[in-house]
């Protein structure tokens, strides 16, 4: 038997549903067809009442997570595609984002957002958000990468008493496995050293974690030894790990499946030059997707994203340094 | 809505003044709109999401004069502790969330409020309220919070005051049906029609719309008709507003209204009524007083957190 990263998504929701009467789910097309790419699966009939269909009204969902909320109760919210929360920006950013801080009320609320890319999804089935959620005060921003973090942190988050912002990566859905759910996790907040080097860092998050470590496998033939840092959350942001990590390599690459303008690899960059510049021995690098709408066509797609090639090319420029 | 229309008219003149930092938004002419969903709700047991001419309707529900005071004139001492001012106040687990700038917003929170009753068990005998103008029914956050609430089936009020302006801009720019109620039909919810600048009108329709809410748990939609009896805020003179609406039907002041209905019933006598314009003006007085005197926010002081969590490491 193995866990997949959506099963273990799926799972963490039904030990919360389990365990604490305050959470609800509430999306589209989540009860009894059990989500569009069925993290919910099974869970109406378990938890009668718990467990919500909803209008196709993604301002209106967080507005009514928000009130549940206020409330007391612990929502968790299933956008049908990352792409879509784009509709329940306002209720995000400016409902949900400001109001611990205008009122001193915290909103305990989960936004599952399917993100990135898997090819022929097109320009929008496959964005990842997390840069502008990150941008805003007053949300965390979750990004797992392995099966035991897309389960923890789901419940950690859920755990926590502000808006989270839950990325998980629609490639990693079915693709990623494990033997099982190891209980030994991190707390949230904290990177993790994914792949160990001291040649060069990686700092990457979510599905650039694996492909990161996969150029950093091809590079180890040419005699390179590439640390992985997986950040976990990028909101908060552990700057901790990634100095250590750049003061044993001395050289940085931001990766991220974003678009390039700003977002979570533009604030790596920016804040390791801020603080850690004497540690560097060449100019951090960043790599991101294209600055075009996510393509349809695999073979556009395939090349609008960081892939290991692109990735191995630019660790070799940062190495030529 | 007495106590509002003077405490309104202190807060105007103290933003002309110069005591008052950003905007003021009255709610002149709205007031016997306003404090009749006030009254009709039940503090402590109902939800009301107030909007930016509500000051009736809040100080109808229970809010106090210094929450309303100290937001506008900025004590630290208030509901929102100088991160927030002017109508964007509220004292969200009492039954009273603060208000968004982004029309529409309220009404999904408050259908939420109401669905977590419900999981709780504690919805029987609730109603949750919330006001909007004219404008703002043309946002998407309107239409998807109306249909939403009426899938859910909840007991929410939403009284739309047609004040014929949002701004500058009159009812031909901003929609094309005949009257906005026809759309409670189209959402699901009850429809209703009133006359915004009478109050008994106003006290009867509203009243009767809560209470079908309350009993029947189904959401309902009233739309009182009236004319904004002062600009967008302080700052606007409303001079696009044409003098055949000002001087017409609507353009008639509630208050005034209001005084000639209550004694012509009986209800009252004019001799009451200025002794309470001098009681409340005294209170206003006092409750501005007071916010003058307390200390603004210290941004020194301040935790400059937007997030309840303390993580251990950098963020």
């Amino acid at each position: 038997m193995s866990v997949t990263y959506i099963d273990a998504i799926r799972e963490a929701q039904e030990k919360l549903l389990r365990d604490d009467e305050r959470v609800f789910l509430y999306g589209q097309d989540i009860g009894v067809f059990g989500g569009a790419f069925k993290a919910t699966k099974g869970l109406a009939a378990a938890f009668p009442g718990r467990v919500f269909d909803c209008p196709i009204s993604e301002d209106a969902m967080i507005g009514l997570a928000v009130g549940a909320a206020i409330e007391g109760l612990r929502p968790i919210v299933e956008m049908q595609f990352a792409d879509f929360s784009a509709i329940a920006f306002n209720q995000i950013v400016n409902q949900a984002a400001t109001h611990f801080y205008r009122t001193g009320v915290p909103i305990p609320i989960t936004v599952r957002l399917p993100s990135g890319g898997t090819p022929g999804s097109g320009p929008f089935h496959s964005q990842n958000m997390e840069g502008i959620y990150a941008q805003y005060p007053g949300l965390i921003v979750l990004t797992p990468a392995t099966v035991a973090d897309a389960y923890h942190m789901l419940i950690d988050g859920v755990a926590l008493n502000d808006p989270v912002i839950y990325c998980e990566h629609k490639f990693l859905y079915r693709w990623l496995k494990a033997k099982s759910i190891n209980n030994e996790h991190l707390p949230i907040g904290q990177a993790r050293i994914a792949r160990p080097g001291k040649h060069a860092t990686v700092v990457a998050y979510s599905a650039m974690v694996h492909e990161a470590v996969r150029a950093a496998d091809r590079l180890q033939a040419d005699g390179w030894e590439i640390e992985v840092v997986d950040l976990r959350s990028v909101k908060p942001l552990d700057l901790d790990t990634i100095l250590a990590s750049v003061a044993r390599t001395g050289r940085l690459l931001a990766l991220g499946e974003a678009f390039p303008w700003g977002g979570v690899t533009a604030e790596v960059v920016a804040r390791v030059a801020e603080h850690g510049f004497h540690l560097l021995d060449a100019p951090p690098q960043r790599l991101n997707a294209r600055d075009t709408p996510i393509p349809y066509h695999p073979k556009l797609w395939a090349s609008h994203r960081p892939t290991p090639e692109s990735i191995c090319e630019a660790l070799r420029h940062l190495l030529s340094f | 809505m007495l106590l509002a229309r003077i405490l309104e008219n202190k807060l105007s003149s103290l933003y002309k003044a110069g005591k008052i930092v950003g905007g003021v938004y009255l709610g002149r002419g709205q007031e016997a709109v306003s404090a009749a969903l006030g009254t009709a709700l039940i503090r402590g047991t109902d939800v009301f999401s107030p909007l930016i001419r509500d000051q009736a309707g809040r100080t109808a529900f229970g809010e106090s004069l210094l929450d309303c005071t100290r937001t506008y004139l900025g004590s630290a001492l208030g509901p929102m502790r100088g991160r927030d001012g002017n109508v964007h106040r509220g004292r969200p687990l009492e039954g009273m969330p603060a208000m968004i700038s982004h029309l529409g917003a309220q009404i999904a929170v408050v259908t939420g409020m109401l669905f977590a009753k419900r999981l709780k068990g504690q919805l029987a005998g609730v109603v949750g309220a919330t006001c909007i103008g004219d404008g703002a029914t043309s946002t998407g956050a309107f239409h998807e919070a109306l249909n939403l609430t009426a899938v859910e089936k909840l007991p929410l009020v939403v009284l739309v005051t047609n004040n014929q302006f949002a701004y500058s801009t009159p009812n031909d720019r901003q929609f094309a049906c005949g009257d906005l109620v026809e759309r409670a039909r189209g959402y699901g919810f009850g429809g209703w029609s009133v006359d915004g600048t009478d109050l008994l009108a106003c006290s009867t329709v509203i009243r009767e719309a809560v209470r079908r809410a309350r009993e029947r748990g189904e959401p309902q939609l009233i739309v009182a008709h009236l004319l904004r009896l002062a600009g967008h805020g302080e700052h606007d003179d409303a001079f696009y507003v044409p003098d055949s609406l000002r001087h017409g039907h609507y353009g008639q002041d509630c208050i005034e209204v209001a005084i000639r209905q209550l004694v012509a019933a009986g209800i009252t006598s004019v001799d009451e009524i200025v002794a309470w314009q001098d009681q409340y003006a005294a209170d206003v007085q006092r409750a501005v007083a007071q916010a003058q005197q307390e200390a603004p926010p210290d941004p020194y002081r301040e935790d400059w957190t937007a997030l309840s969590t303390r993580f251990p490491i950098s963020q």
